[in-house]
C-alpha cells in the first residue's frame, strides 16, 4: 500500500506502508544511528516524536530480546528499506510485524537523506504519515502547523513504583521515561533502584532515604515540566547525591534557575563527541535531544560547565558547585550505542559512597 | 607549526614496491600524510623505493630518495639528512620492520631520533605473537588458543592438544605469507615448516580454527591524550578463513545488533588503549555466529589496506590524521575536512552501503588454484556505494573488469543441485555465482549457510538479484520493474539481454520513465552537517544532489580501475597529475574511479570525485549531469581507453590524441599502412581470427611466433609459439577470455627492446629518455629491468629511435602521450608496438629525467607548444647516473603460478636502483626488489640449450665470487667443459639426493632455471620454480636475468652506497 509523508513546509514523500496505515501527525525528527533500531523504537523519549533513520537498511537483525521500554513509542516510523530477511541468532521476529503489533504507522522507501537534509536546513518541523492518496495538502497543512507535542512525560512513566533487588546502594530512579539500561546500570552495580513515577513527591523520595538519586532521561520539552521542576528543586536542597541523565540534567537546570532552548534539529545517534573539562578526554556518546540548556544562563556560582559538545560547542553536563549532584545531556547508558561513558555510573556509585 | 616543537625534520618510509598484501593503499595514505606533513610546515624526507608511487614526488616530500629498503640504508639516510623523527606507521608492514630493527639495534637511540606515530614498544606489543597474547589476555579480551611455536615438535604436540583444524600465522609477514589451515598433520607439517623460514623471526603462531564464524574488523583511531573513536567497522561476507583482502567486505556491518556492534566497538577501544597507540589502527575480530563469543584474530598498529577502505568508505582521512596526531595534536583539535564543521573527535555515519571486491589475478595465472586462503591473493580491489546493498554489490561485480557484469556472469547452469551442493564447499574467487546458481536450483538458504556459513543476510540479497533476473526474463517490461531494476543496479545491458530488448532501447525506456541516476554525497555524518567536499555516488529513485558547477572548462579525468598485473599504480600516478595539471591551468576538474586504495580517488584531489564504475552506462549518467567540456582517456590505461568510443558517441570531446588515432595504432591494417609511409619497419606478421589462420601464417612467417590479442594490457594472453600444437593452445586460451578484436600474429625477433616515452603536440616531440630493457625481447615489458640511459644501442640507433618516435607520433597525429617499444637487431630498429597514452613506465623515467612528462603532456593536451612550455624538441640530454627499474613479483602468493617469464606479464610492481655507476645502480634495484646476497653462497643451474653457452660465462662468475653450483646433468656437463666446476644432481623424479633436497635444505641462495619456450613446459621446471619460490628461494628464469644479476655482485660493496636524493633532478 502506498503511504505518504507530508511536512509542515508542503514537501510530501512518497513511500510504501509500513507498520500501522493509520494516519498520524507528529513532530520528525532524525536519527543517524547504524544499529540499534529497537532500542531507538523503544525509547520512550521519542514518545511525541516521528523517527527518520538515517541509515538505509532497517531491521537486518529483526527483534532482539533489547527493548529499552515495555512498548515502541514513536507516532511514526520513516526509512529507506525494511529487510526482509531478519537475520540474527537472537531474532525473535520481523520489524514489519513488530511496527504492527506496536500499531506504529510508518512508510518506507523514502528518500530519508533528502528528508534529513530538509530538517538539518529548515530544522525539525512537523509531519504526517497517511495513507490515504486522495490527502489534500490545504486541509493538512494547518493541522501540522497546530501540532503540539504537549505533555508526554505523563503517557510514558511508570504508573507505580517497582524495585530492582540489590545490596548496594539503594537509589531512587525518577521515571521521567527512563530507558531500562538506566535502572540495569545501577543494578549490575549491586544498586537496589526502586523506580518511581515522575509525579512522586519529592518528599516521599526523600522520606524513603535513598542513598542516590537518578533522574532519568525522556520526551518533550522541559519547560513544560514545572510540577517536576519544583520537586527536583527540593531535591537539590539535600545532600543526597543526585546523577541525571538528559531530561533529567535539563530539570535540574531549570530547578536552579538555568533556561533550556530548542535545538534547531536537536542530536539524535551514537556518534556525538563530548569533551569531560576536568581532564579534556573526549568520549564518543549516545544522544537524543531536541532541547539542551543553555549554559550561559547557569549562574557559575550553583554549577558549572562539566561538558562539551565537541561539535558545536552545546553544553553536555553540568557539575553542581557544593553538592554532590552531576547531570549530563547525554546517554552513558547507551543503548543504543557507544558505551565509552559508562564509567559516569562509577562515578555516581563513588559518590553514593563517599556521601556514606 | 607541529603541537610538538621538537619535530622539525620527518623521515616517512613507504612500503616498498607493490606486491600482493602491500599495494597501491600505503601511496594513498602515504602521500596523505606527507601532504598532510608539509601543510604543517615540516621538512619531509621520503624514503621508498617504488618509483611508481605518487609519494616520491617532489611535490609532495622535500627531499626524496627512492632507494631500497634496507636497515643500511636508513641508516645511512638518517645520517645524512639527520631528521628528528621517523614516522614508520604509514608504509605498511615493510616500513614497521625496518623501524623495529633501527629501534631494536640501537640506532635511533644512539642518533637521537625518535620513532613518532606509535612507539616501538607498541608495536612490538601488537605485532609479536606471545606479547600480543599476554596483553589480550591481561586485559581479558579473548584470542583464540593459541600457542607460538619455533619448531614443528611443538606446533604437532599443540595442534593435536587443541584438535585439528588448526590456523598457522608466521610471525612479522605482510599479508598472511606463509600462513594456512591444516585439517591434518600432514598438512601441519607442511604449512609450519614453510612459515617458521618466511617469519622474519621463526614463529609461527598455532592456534584454534575459528573458520566459519564472522569475520568483523574495526578501524580506531585513538590521540596522545588518550581519545578514542572508531571510523568505521566492516563485515567480511566470506566468514573467517579467507583473508580479509580476498573477501568481499560490506560497511558498516550488516548482520550485527548493536549488542554486538558496541560489543566490539568497546573491545576495540579497550585493545587500542592497553596498546597505547597513537595514531590508526584496525582490530579484526572472529564473531561466533550464534553466540556473543568473539576472538580478536589480530591487530595492524598502522594503517592498512582495510584503513584505506575505510577512509574511502566514510570519507574520514585515516592516515592525514594520523599524521596529524604523530605531531602531538588532539583529535578534537584536528578539524573534519569534509563536513569543515565537526572535528576527528567524531565516528563518521554512513547512510548508504558500501562493498568492496578483491581483483584477483587468475585470469594472469590460468595453472594457479583458485580457492581462496588466509593467503592473500588479490592484487587490487574495487569499491562501490549504494544507498542499497544490492545495489552495491552489482556496481561492485561491474567495477572489477573482469568481463563480469552481472550474477550470470559465471554460467554454472549446467551443474546439477548435487554438484551444486559440492561446489558450494570450494571457497574461491566465483563463490557468489555459485551462490546465485544454487538459489536458482532451488537449493534452501539453510543449506546454502550450512555449507558456505555465509549469513543468511546476504543469501537473501544474492536471492533478490537471483529474483530480479526472473521477473526480468517472464514479466513484461514496466516502469515499476524498471525502476526496481535499476535500484539495484542492473545494468541497462544485463536488463536488455534478460528482456530481449536492446540496450539503446533500455535506455530510452528510461528516460521516457523518468529513470536517471541521482548522486548523493558521501559526507562523513549522514547528512546531519553540510559538507564541503563533492565526493558522490550514484543510486537510482532518490533526488540528485550534485550541485551545478559553472564558469571554469570542465574535464573528466578517467582513472584506471582496480589494480591489477599489467595495470597498476602508474596509472593513478598519470590520472593524479594530469588533474592537477588542469587544475593549475584553470579547469574544473572531475575524476571517476572505483579503487579504494588509490590517490585519485582521496577526497581533495579533483574538484568533485565521483566512486563509479567505469562502464559506458555508468560515465554516461555522469557526463549526462556534468556535461563536460571533454574527457581525458590516456591517463587511466587500458580502462579509459576502452570508454572513448563510448564518450564520443555521447558527445564528449576525447581531449589529446582522437579515438581514431588510439584505433590506428591497434589496427593492424591501419598501422601497417602507416609505418609503410614513414618507412619504419616491424616484424611481419598477420591479423587471424581462427587457429587455422593462424597456423597458416606462422608457417609462412616461420616460428617462433608472437601470438596476441589485440587491445589488451600487460600482454594478457601474449605467447610465443614454436609449433602448430602451440597456436592451438593459445588461440583456445585467447579465446577463453571473450574476445571480440582480432589476433595478432607476429615473427619474432631476437634482438634488444627499447622503449621510449614522449611527449607530442602534433608537431614537435620531446623524449625524456630511452630505456634499454636487460632482457631480450620475448618477456613482457613490463617484467624486464628497465636501464635508462639506454646501454648498447649506439648514437646512431638513437637518432633512429628518435626520428621513428616523431615520425609515429606525427602520423598517429598524437597530443599527449606516446609510448613506443622498439627491437633493436644490429643497427636495425623494428617497431613492436605503439600505445598513443600514458604508460607504465612514465612515472619512473618522469622522477628519473626530472622531466614532469604528465603535466607537459596535459598541457599539451589544453593546447600548449613544448617549445613554449620551455623545453627543446627532441631526445634529451642523458642524465649522468644510471636508473634501473626492476620488477618484482608475488609468486609466493600464488599457488600453482608458473612463475616462468615470458610475454605474458605477472610482475606486481616495480623498485629503482639509480646511481652514478650502472654496476651501483643495479645493485641497489636487486637490493630493493629483495635480493640480497650472497648468503649461502650455493646456487642451481638448468638451462635450456640454447642458453649453455651464455650460462658457462655466468657459472664462471658466479664461481668467482666463491658460489658453488649444482647443476642438472646438461647443464654440469655444459659447464664443465667450458671450465666451471659443477656438481651434477638429479632430477626430481630421480632418486635422492635430487633438486628437490638441495631447495628444501634452505642452504641454497638463487637458481638459474630457464625453461623452454613455447607450451613444451616441463613439469620438471616447474615443480622445481614453484618449490624454490614458496621456499624463499630466489629464481631467476631469463639467462640476461642472471647476467646482470651477477654483475651486480661482482661490484659493490653495500657500505658504500651512495644516496642521490631525486627531487634535486
Amino acid at each position: 500500500m502506498k503511504a505518504f509523508l507530508i511536512l509542515e513546509d508542503g514537501t510530501v514523500f512518497t513511500g510504501t506502508s509500513i507498520g500501522s496505515t493509520r494516519d498520524m501527525i507528529s513532530e520528525i525528527v532524525f536519527n543517524t544511528s547504524m544499529t540499534g533500531y529497537l532500542e531507538v523504537l523503544t525509547d520512550p523519549s521519542y514518545a511525541g516524536q516521528a523517527v527518520v533513520m538515517t541509515y538505509p537498511l532497517i531491521g537486518n537483525y529483526g527483534i532482539t530480546p533489547d527493548m529499552e521500554s515495555k512498548k515502541a513509542w514513536p507516532d511514526g516510523y520513516i526509512v529507506r528499506e525494511l529487510s526482509r530477511m531478519p537475520s540474527n541468532f537472537r531474532c525473535e521476529g520481523s520489524i514489519q510485524d513488530f511496527l504492527k503489533e506496536q500499531d506504529i504507522p510508518g512508510i518506507a522507501g523514502v528518500d530519508t537523506r533528502a528528508l534529513t537534509k530538509i530538517l538539518r536546513e529548515k530544522g525539525t518541523m512537523n509531519g504526517m504519515i497517511t495513507t490515504n492518496e486522495d490527502y489534500d495538502l490545504d486541509e493538512i497543512l494547518p493541522k501540522l502547523h497546530a501540532y503540539k507535542v504537549g505533555d508526554v512525560v505523563s503517557k510514558v512513566t511508570c504508573e507505580a513504583p517497582y524495585m530492582l533487588e540489590g545490596t548496594g546502594p539503594r537509589v531512587a530512579l525518577m521515571d521521567f521515561g527512563a530507558k531500562n539500561n538506566i535502572a540495569k546500570s545501577l543494578h549490575r552495580r549491586g544498586c537496589q533502584v526502586t523506580v518511581y513515577p515522575a509525579g512522586t513527591s519529592a518528599e516521599e523520595i526523600i522520606a524513603s532515604k535513598p542513598d542516590g538519586i537518578m533522574l532519568s532521561n525522556g520526551p518533550g520539552d522541559p519547560e513544560t515540566c514545572t510540577e517536576i521542576i519544583a520537586e527536583i528543586r527540593k531535591l537539590y536542597e539535600t545532600e543526597i547525591p543526585i546523577f541525571a541523565i538528559c531530561l533529567g540534567h535539563q530539570l535540574m537546570a531549570l530547578a536552579n534557575g538555568a533556561k533550556t532552548y530548542k535545538l534547531k534539529y536537536g542530536h539524535r545517534g551514537g556518534n556525538h563527541p563530548v569533551k569531560d573539562l576536568t581532564n579534556n578526554r573526549v568520549y564518543i556518546s549516545s544522544q537524543n535531544h531536541g532541547y539542551a540548556v543553555d549554559a550561559s544562563t547557569m549562574d557559575p556560582a550553583v554549577a558549572q560547565e562539566a561538558f562539551v559538545n565537541v561539535n558545536d560547542g552545546t553544553n553536555e553536563g553540568l557539575s553542581y558547585i557544593g553538592k554532590n549532584i552531576f547531570t549530563v545531556q547525554f546517554h552513558p547508558e547507551a543503548c543504543p550505542g557507544p558505551q565509552d561513558s559508562g564509567y559516569l555510573f562509577d562515578r555516581f556509585m563513588d559518590m553514593m559512597k563517599g556521601a556514606n | 607549526m607541529p603541537k610538538n616543537k621538537d619535530i622539525k625534520k620527518v623521515l616517512v618510509i613507504g612500503s616498498g614496491p607493490i606486491v600482493i598484501g602491500q599495494a597501491a593503499e600505503f601511496d594513498y595514505a602515504g602521500t596523505q600524510a606527507c601532504r598532510s606533513l608539509k601543510e604543517e610546515g615540516l621538512e619531509v624526507v621520503l624514503l621508498n623505493s617504488n618509483p611508481a608511487t605518487i609519494m616520491t614526488d617532489k611535490d609532495i616530500a622535500d627531499r626524496v630518495y627512492i632507494e631500497p629498503l634496507t636497515v643500511e640504508v636508513v641508516e645511512q639516510l638518517i645520517l645524512k639528512e639527520k631528521p628528528d623523527s621517523v614516522l614508520p606507521t604509514l608504509g605498511g608492514q615493510a616500513a614497521l620492520n625496518l623501524a623495529m630493527e633501527l629501534e631494536e639495534n640501537g640506532f635511533l637511540r644512539r642518533n637521537n631520533v625518535r620513532l613518532i606515530g606509535t612507539t616501538s614498544e607498541t608495536i612490538k606489543k601488537a605485532e609479536d605473537r606471545l606479547e600480543f597474547k599476554t596483553t589480550m589476555e591481561k586485559i581479558g579480551e579473548p584470542c583464540a588458543p593459541s600457542l607460538v611455536v619455533e619448531n614443528v615438535e611443538d606446533g604437532i604436540k599443540f595442534a593435536e592438544k587443541i584438535g585439528y583444524p588448526v590456523v598457522l600465522r608466521p610471525a612479522y609477514t605482510l599479508g598472511g605469507s606463509g600462513g594456512g589451515i591444516a585439517h591434518d598433520r600432514e598438512q601441519l607439517v607442511e604449512i609450519l615448516e614453510n612459515g617458521l623460514r618466511l617469519s622474519r623471526v621463526g614463529q609461527v603462531l598455532v592456534e584454534r580454527c575459528i573458520a566459519g564464524w564472522k569475520e568483523i574488523e574495526y578501524e580506531v583511531m585513538r590521540d596522545g591524550n588518550g581519545n578514542c573513536i572508531t571510523v568505521c567497522n566492516m563485515e567480511n561476507i566470506d566468514p573467517v578463513g579467507v583473508h580479509t583482502g580476498d573477501s568481499i567486505v560490506v560497511a558498516p556491518s550488516q548482520t550485527l545488533g548493536d549488542k554486538e556492534y558496541q560489543m566490539l566497538r568497546t573491545s576495540a577501544l579497550n585493545i587500542i588503549s592497553e596498546l597505547n597507540i597513537t595514531g590508526g589502527c584496525n582490530v579484526q575480530y572472529a564473531l561466533h555466529p550464534d553466540t556473543f563469543e568473539y576472538c580478536v584474530i589480530e591487530v595492524n598498529p598502522r594503517v592498512s589496506r582495510s584503513s584505506a577502505l575505510a577512509s574511502k568508505a566514510t570519507g574520514y582521512p585515516i592516515a592525514k590524521v594520523a599524521a596529524k596526531i604523530a605531531l602531538g595534536y588532539t583529535l578534537d583539535e584536528i578539524k573534519n575536512a569534509v563536513t569543515q564543521k565537526t572535528y576527528a573527535s567524531f565516528e563518521p555515519m554512513l547512510d548508504y552501503c558500501v562493498v568492496k571486491m578483491p581483483r584477483l589475478p587468475f585470469d594472469k595465472f590460468i595453472s594457479a588454484k583458485r580457492t581462496l586462503t588466509t593467503q592473500m591473493k588479490a592484487t587490487g580491489e574495487v569499491m562501490s556505494i549504494c544507498d542499497n546493498f544490492e545495489g552495491a554489490l552489482m556496481k561492485a561485480i561491474r567495477s572489477l573488469e573482469q568481463h563480469v557484469d552481472s550474477l550470470m556472469s559465471y554460467d554454472f547452469s549446467a551443474l546439477t543441485r548435487e554438484e551444486l551442493l559440492e561446489r558450494l564447499e570450494i571457497v574461491d574467487d566465483r563463490r557468489i555465482w555459485m551462490i546465485a546458481e544454487a538459489l536458482r536450483k532451488g537449493i534452501s538458504y539453510d543449506e546454502i549457510y550450512n555449507i558456505t556459513r555465509i549469513d543468511r543476510w546476504f543469501i537473501d540479497k544474492i536471492a533478490r538479484l537471483v529474483e530480479m533476473e526472473q521477473t526480468l526474463k517472464t514479466t513484461p517490461l514496466s516502469a515499476e520493474i524498471l525502476k526496481e531494476a535499476k535500484r539495484m543496479e542492473f545494468p541497462d545491458n544485463v536488463i536488455a539481454r534478460l528482456t530481449g530488448n536492446t540496450e539503446r532501447q533500455i535506455h530510452e525506456m528510461r528516460h521516457e520513465y523518468g529513470i536517471t541516476a541521482a548522486y548523493k554525497m558521501v559526507d562523513t555524518c549522514a547528512a546531519e552537517f553540510a559538507a564541503a567536499t563533492p565526493y558522490y555516488y550514484s543510486v537510482y529513485g532518490s533526488e540528485n544532489e550534485v550541485e551545478e558547477t559553472r564558469g571554469r572548462k570542465k574535464v573528466l579525468v578517467l582513472g584506471s580501475g582496480p589494480i591489477r598485473i599489467g595495470q597498476g599504480i602508474e596509472f593513478d600516478f598519470c590520472s593524479v597529475h594530469c588533474t592537477w595539471a588542469f587544475s593549475k591551468e584553470g579547469y574544473e576538474t572531475i575524476i571517476v574511479n572505483n579503487n579504494p586504495e588509490t590517490v585519485s580517488t582521496d577526497f581533495d584531489i579533483a574538484d568533485k570525485l565521483y566512486f563509479e564504475p567505469l562502464t559506458p552506462e555508468d560515465v554516461e549518467s555522469i557526463v549526462d549531469l556534468e556535461k563536460p567540456d571533454g574527457a581525458v582517456v590516456q591517463f587511466g590505461g587500458q580502462t579509459a581507453i576502452k570508454l572513448t568510443e563510448a564518450l564520443m558517441k555521447m558527445g564528449v570531446p576525447i581531449l589529446g590524441t582522437s579515438a581514431e588515432n588510439v584505433d590506428a595504432a591497434e589496427d593492424r591494417e591501419l598501422f601497417d599502412a602507416i609505418l609503410e609511409k614513414c618507412g619504419i619497419p616491424r616484424p611481419t606478421g598477420g591479423t587471424v581470427f581462427t587457429a587455422e589462420e593462424a597456423k597458416e601464417v606462422a608457417n609462412r612467417l616461420g616460428y617462433p611466433v608472437l601470438v596476441r590479442p589485440s587491445y589488451v594490457l600487460g600482454g594478457q594472453g601474449m605467447q610465443i609459439a614454436i609449433n602448430d600444437h602451440d597456436i592451438d593452445e593459445f588461440i583456445g586460451i585467447i579465446n577463453r577470455i571473450a574476445q571480440d578484436h582480432p589476433i595478432l600474429v607476429d615473427k619474432y625477433l631476437m634482438g634488444k627492446e627499447i622503449e621510449v616515452d614522449a611527449v607530442c603536440d602534433g608537431e614537435d616531440i620531446l623524449i625524456p629518455g630511452i630505456m634499454e630493457h636487460i632482457e631480450r625481447a620475448g618477456i613482457h615489458s613490463g617484467d624486464s629491468i628497465s636501464v635508462y640511459p639506454a646501454q648498447s644501442i649506439s648514437e646512431k640507433t638513437k637518432r633512429t629511435i628518435e626520428d621513428y618516435t616523431k615520425k609515429l607520433a606525427q602520423s598517429l597525429h598524437v597530443i599527449g602521450l606516446i609510448n613506443i617499444q622498439f627491437i633493436v637487431c644490429g643497427e636495425d630498429v623494428y617497431v613492436i608496438e605503439v600505445n598513443p597514452r600514458s604508460s607504465r613506465t612514465v612515472p619512473y623515467i618522469s622522477k628519473v629525467t626530472g622531466i614532469p612528462i604528465v603535466p607537459l603532456a596535459t598541457k599539451v593536451i589544453i593546447g600548449h607548444k613544448i617549445r613554449e612550455l620551455g623545453y627543446t624538441p627532441g631526445l634529451q640530454k642523458e642524465a649522468d647516473y644510471f636508473a634501473i627499474k626492476m620488477p618484482v613479483f608475488s609468486f609466493e602468493k600464488i599457488r600453482g603460478a608458473d612463475i616462468s617469464l615470458g610475454p605474458e606479464m605477472k610482475s606486481t610492481g616495480e623498485c629503482l636502483g639509480i646511481a652514478k655507476t650502472f654496476d651501483e645502480a643495479l645493485y641497489k634495484a636487486f637490493l630493493g626488489a629483495g635480493i640480497k646476497l650472497p648468503k649461502h653462497r650455493n646456487m642451481i643451474m638448468t638451462v635450456r640449450d640454447e642458453d649453455k653457452e651464455e650460462a658457462v660465462e655466468i657459472g664462471r662468475r658466479f664461481e668467482k665470487i666463491g658460489y658453488k653450483i649444482f647443476a642438472t646433468k646438461g647443464t654440469a656437463e655444459a659447464l664443465k667443459t667450458g671450465g666451471v666446476k659443477a656438481i651434477p644432481v638429479n632430477k626430481i623424479e630421480q632418486e635422492s639426493p635430487n633438486l628437490m633436497d638441495l631447495i628444501l635444505g634452505h642452504k641454497i641462495d638463487l637458481v638459474i632455471d630457464t625453461p623452454h619456450q613455447g607450451a613444451d613446459r616441463s613439469r620438471d621446471g616447474f615443480v622445481i620454480r614453484r618449490n624454490a619460490i614458496e621456499t624463499g628461494v630466489n629464481v631467476l628464469t631469463a639467462i640476461d636475468t642472471a647476467e646482470a644479476l651477477i654483475t651486480s655482485l661482482e661490484n659493490t660493496d653495500i657500505k658504500k652506497l651512495t644516496l642521490i636524493d631525486i627531487a634535486t633532478i
